[in-house]
């Protein structure tokens, strides 16, 4: 990919994480090939691509989630700014990482305990003791995640009560409470039907005023209509990264322009 | 690895219903024209009446452009077809309304006195025929470069105008007679610049599809 152009594209942005030279391995096996690329402060970038590409693996680096497994290796660093921490080194905790880039999957994974505790779990683990500090901030998550008005009168009932695109943003909320610096989604709304997924897609909108958004998607339109930066990747390694709007109407490259209108054999 | 795509079927039915609809209007431009040049009436009429068809063919266009956007959703390339296909549409029609229009003088001026020449009313007929026929051939192999050109030739049509207009000015000085003649050339003439103008449109836009470029108004823009 042409890093001049990456450069241009970014020229106004504040930058929130650069990735540099990241080689990812499964075993011995390769699936990420020299990332270089930059997420804009305030933006929502869009990482598309074919299934096993690689932009699952790229997102699950942001926030050390790979550790869990064994027989991983990183290589090259992912910078976090404005601390500068990289978040790959071995000598970043990744709990610590985990609070600070927090991410949303496919499944919404509430936990088996009332709404209420499903906001304070972060809050609590973080080591927060206060009674009247926890609902205060699980109130302002909930709000932040469009739920507060439909879970207000019943934070004390199981979370498994509440519908699919419910529970998927109340996992949003527990991601929110913590105060996280960039928030990552893995296909957050592959489960769910239009009309939950259109909330969802608002409510990304909105917090990219706060927070800095990765979204990984196989929906085409969905990357076009919220994201603002879109990265094409394919077989592990990244072929172009542009505006949005230049990436559905122009792309540089044959293989994103196959990609997205669908030409892939 | 390339298949055929849903996208693809409705994608070639637009591009034929554009150019089918070139087509017809390329052919009623060279018939008014001609029924101008020879004092044809009854082929004036026929180029009247023709309109109506292309008139049609617009809309039918225009809603085959609105379903494909709503349906698939095209993207890159594609998508800049179906807003080059839905932009080129009213000015064919412009264009060949201009033509029914030509073939209007050539029914008016049929009982009036004969010119003796129309000055570069001809030669800007045969320029606008041919850049229409070349910017058709353009938009249909998606040259770019052919487009480009055809844009220059517009100023030879604005030249002609601006003989005839000086032209048919000095005559109807000299010989009031043929006024109401000249006053329909001098349509006549505004008419054919106008579409040479419109031609230009059609290689723009051509030049959008094929590179992602607006290049009207001065200058370059990319997307």
């Amino acid at each position: 990919m042409d890093s001049f152009s990456e450069r241009e594209t970014l020229a106004t942005e504040k930058i929130k994480a650069e990735v540099r030279r990241l080689n990812f391995y499964y075993g011995s096996k390769q699936a990420l090939k020299n990332i270089n690329l930059r997420f804009a402060e305030n933006k929502v970038t869009a990482i598309i691509g074919p299934s096993g590409c690689g932009k699952s693996t790229l997102l699950r680096c942001l926030n050390r989630i790979h550790d869990l497994y064994p027989d991983i290796r990183y290589e090259g660093e992912i910078i976090l700014y404005p601390s500068l921490i990289n978040i790959i080194s071995p000598k970043v905790d990744p709990l610590e990482m985990r609070m600070r880039v927090g991410m949303v999957f496919q499944k919404p994974t509430v936990f088996p305990k009332s709404i209420f505790e499903n906001v304070a779990f972060g809050l609590r683990l973080q080591g927060e003791k206060s009674k009247s500090v926890i609902e205060g901030k699980v109130e302002k998550a909930l709000k932040m995640a469009f739920l507060w008005e439909e879970v207000k009168d019943r934070l004390h009932r199981s979370a498994y009560d509440l519908s699919g695109g419910q529970q998927q943003r109340l996992c949003i909320a527990r991601v929110l409470a913590t105060r996280p610096e960039i928030l990552l989604f893995d296909e957050p709304t592959s489960a769910l039907d239009p009309t939950a997924t259109a909330k969802i897609e608002e409510l990304i909108v909105s917090l990219k005023e706060k927070i800095t958004v990765i979204i990984v998607t196989h929906n085409m339109q969905q990357a076009a209509r919220i994201s603002d930066y879109t990265a094409f990747m394919y077989l592990g390694e990244l072929i172009e990264f542009d505006r949005t709007a230049k990436i559905f109407q122009n792309p540089s490259e044959k293989l994103t322009e196959d990609y997205i209108t669908g030409n892939f054999g | 690895m390339q298949h055929q795509r849903i996208i693809d079927k409705h994608l070639e039915e637009l591009k034929e219903k554009l150019l089918n609809m070139g087509a017809a209007v390329e052919n009623v431009l060279q018939l008014a024209i001609k029924s101008l040049v020879q004092r044809d009436v009854e082929l004036a009429r026929k180029v009247i009446e023709t309109d109506k068809l292309i008139d049609d063919a617009e809309i039918d266009i225009d809603r085959f452009c609105i379903e494909t956007l709503a349906l698939y959703q095209p993207a890159a390339h594609d998508l800049r077809f179906v807003i080059a296909a839905a932009k080129i549409t009213p000015i064919l029609e412009r264009i060949a309304d201009h033509s029914t229009s030509i073939a209007e003088a050539t029914v008016r001026i049929s009982k009036a006195p004969v010119m003796k020449d129309y000055l570069n009313i001809p030669s800007a007929a045969q320029k606008a025929g041919e850049m229409l026929k070349n910017a058709l051939q353009a938009l249909t192999s998606e040259d770019a470069e052919l487009a480009r050109e055809i844009i220059k030739k517009d100023k030879e049509i604005d030249l002609d105008y601006k003989i005839t207009f000086d032209g048919l000015l000095k005559q109807i000085i000299e010989n009031p007679q043929i006024t109401t003649t000249a006053a329909q050339l001098l349509f006549v003439a505004k008419h054919l610049e106008r579409i040479g103008d419109y031609i230009k449109d059609i290689c723009e836009l051509t030049v959008y599809m094929k590179e992602a470029v607006f290049i009207k108004h001065h200058g370059e823009n990319k997307v």
